[in-house]
């Protein structure tokens, strides 16, 4: 029963919530609409397990003075202040002007985009090394990207201003990204979607079921 | 048995969508158009003109609705024509009013700027079946002008059938029909059938076998969205796969998770992978950790846990964005042996520059199947496959169709 049951809710509202997509009448809308914001409820839940997870672990590495524990405390600290802030605060937790959205404004975002920079310094490391000219394919990809990077900066059609349109550096740019960039990206697409309508209608009949877990 | 149910529960799909397409004929033919004058007591007075001031503008004439067809009674369609001072400095726009009755009290639904001549009433005070009068005020520097009349009752109804999804349908029910007949099929002949090698699949084992030689952990990613991504959901089946793999080399595993429900069910397929190697003594809790929802909060945790514990393998399966950079430079910088698997086409480029092995879109999707390679699995495989051969024929119709000018293909494919 432990499994037979999940196996036939998933049935049943997998197969409902594929009606759904076809019946816009409101004796199907109105319980998908339903379905969908309890699953975003269930999820909000779900946080509490997530949060006490990462107490339990971190804490344990804190008590047990774990190489890095000192970063550990302050992802503690961190986390607790920050719940508590928002409890004080209450509904209004995210209005401009409160401590919660100083904290995200002031330290989460400054480090976020402190992140988000870096991708800079590895988009250069990665671009060294994938247009080393090694086999007939990187040399395609090198002479590929070339073409592209220089019709997309003012250089490129300075150099072949000269040259007829359909020569020119920008116009062969764009027939990269146009046609076979774009050929190449929809087969994957298309593969992906197949894909995932595959699995999807395996885990919805239940035969695609070690997401029960291995246990009866 | 499962396929007999599967096969019921498809017709009863079929039943079920084919009685609604009959009756949604009557639903929407049946919506009225009325123009109502609108009654005097209900005209705001018009300000006497200024001299020297601009003028308020000539009203809107010929307010019409209609009912938004295959829809869920959500929305209605107005359009009318526009002030006679449309065009000139008179008119910055209209505003689109709405009342329960022809005589008001009238709210506003939408603006619109000058020049445009219809607007469609899709907000979420709109009642279903319910009468509404609508009326479109002209606006101004010189004040608002509101039109002649009112349009009514306007009723937005539901359909039982959203017609311009006729060919998803029927494709889906295509497709649904070759996966179950390959099923069925691999199951009557038995044993195990041909799939070609999967290079980027059989790369995790080795490159679970390469972290075990290292005597160092494998880091499994499971991507960056919560479980109502598919590509997590495909993340977590294989995880049970890897988990039982490393089980049997001894080797610990580290699954940081991002959604706290993809967490729970990860701890839950990682301690299934150790008790179907009958290792289960073995499961560590710890070794799956929920860390955050936020992106480069996640990312950077990761990339703490790669350069502190330096595992031996790398595995990022699931969905990915901006951080999968970050993550497979981070990791290539450790030495590690790396294999990463998205359906996100904007970040394979990424994955295929810095790591080992990368499996494509539909490999991802292949892989739970590549790997029990159990012949029910296999089978559904088959049933895509087969999908691919349609799709790709649909094409080169198609292409041909829109070249002599024909696109009766095109119009059906397309969907609302």
């Amino acid at each position: 029963m432990k499994r037979e049951i999940p196996l036939f809710l998933t049935a049943a509202v997998g197969l409902f919530m594929i009606l759904s997509f076809f019946v816009p009448h409101q004796a199907v809308s109105v319980p998908a609409d339903f379905l969908q914001q309890s699953a975003i409820i269930i999820v909000a839940f779900g946080i509490v397990l997530g949060g006490a997870n990462l107490l339990r672990v971190n804490l344990e590495a804190v008590v047990r003075r774990q190489p890095g524990w000192t970063y550990k405390l302050v992802l503690i600290a961190g986390l607790v202040v920050t719940v508590t802030l928002g409890l004080i605060e209450g509904r209004d937790f995210q209005a401009a002007g409160t401590r919660s959205t100083w904290i995200y404004d002031q330290v989460y975002s400054s480090m976020s985009s402190a992140m988000f920079a870096l991708l800079a310094f590895f988009i250069a490391s990665a671009a060294f090394r994938a247009f080393r000219i090694r086999t007939t394919e990187a040399a395609l990809l090198a002479v590929a990207a070339l073409i592209v990077m220089m019709g997309r900066v003012p250089l490129g059609g300075v150099l072949t201003a000269g040259l007829p349109r359909e020569l020119r550096v920008e116009t062969l740019a764009q027939w990269i990204l146009d046609v076979p960039q774009n050929a190449a990206n929809r087969a994957i697409l298309i593969g992906a979607a197949l894909g995932v309508m595959a699995t999807g209608l395996r885990v919805i009949l239940g035969i695609e079921r070690s997401y029960l877990s291995g246990e009866d | 048995m499962q396929h007999r149910a599967g096969l019921t529960a498809a017709v009863v799909l079929v039943s079920l969508l084919a009685l609604p397409a009959r009756s949604q004929v009557t639903a929407v033919s049946g919506a009225p158009l009325v123009v109502v004058p609108e009654p005097a007591a209900a005209k705001p007075p018009v300000p006497a003109p200024v001299p020297g001031a601009l003028q308020a503008p000539r009203p809107a004439r010929g307010l019409t609705w209609k009912d938004v067809p295959d829809d869920a009674g959500r929305a209605v369609e107005l359009s009318w024509e526009s002030s006679p001072d449309d065009g000139t400095q008179l008119v910055d726009g209209y505003h689109l009013m709405r009342s329960e009755s022809p005589g008001g009290p009238w709210t506003l639904v939408d603006s619109v700027t000058a020049g445009v001549a219809t607007c469609r009433d899709q907000s979420t005070s709109l009642r279903r079946d319910l009468a509404h009068f609508y009326r479109v005020d002209a606006h101004g520097p010189g004040g608002v002008t509101p039109a002649g009349s009112v349009t009514g009752p306007a009723i937005a109804s539901s359909q039982w059938f959203n017609r311009t999804r006729w060919s998803v349908l029927l494709l889906t029910m295509l497709f649904f029909g070759f996966v179950l007949f390959f099923i069925q099929s691999v199951q009557g002949e038995g044993g195990k059938p041909f799939l070609r090698r999967i290079p980027g699949i059989d790369a995790i084992e080795e490159a679970i076998g390469r972290a075990t030689e290292m005597g160092r952990p494998v880091l499994y990613v499971p991507g960056v969205q919560d479980i109502d991504d598919m590509q997590t959901v495909q993340a977590l089946i294989i995880l049970e796969s890897v988990a039982k793999t490393t089980a049997r080399y001894e080797t610990p595993i580290k699954v940081p998770v991002s959604y706290p429900i993809p967490f729970t069910i990860a701890q839950e397929m990682v301690k299934s992978g150790y008790v179907h190697a009958g290792r289960a003594e073995q499961y560590d809790p710890e070794s799956v950790q929920f860390v955050s929802p936020e992106q480069f909060a996640y990312v950077a945790a990761i990339t703490g846990v790669m350069m502190r514990d330096q595992p031996g393998a790398h595995i990022f399966l699931g969905a990915f964005f901006a951080e999968s950079l970050l993550l497979a430079e981070a990791g290539y910088a450790t030495g590690a042996i790396q294999v990463a698997g998205t359906a996100n086409a904007d970040q394979l480029p990424f994955f295929v520059v810095a790591c080992d092995y990368t499996l494509i879109g539909e490999e991802l999707f292949a892989a739970s199947a590549y790997l029990s390679g159990e012949p029910k699995l296999v089978g559904s495989l088959q049933g895509a496959d087969l999908m691919k051969i349609v799709i790709i024929l649909l094409v080169v119709v198609g292409c041909a169709l829109e070249s002599f000018g024909q696109h009766g293909l095109t119009q059906w494919l397309a969907t609302q």
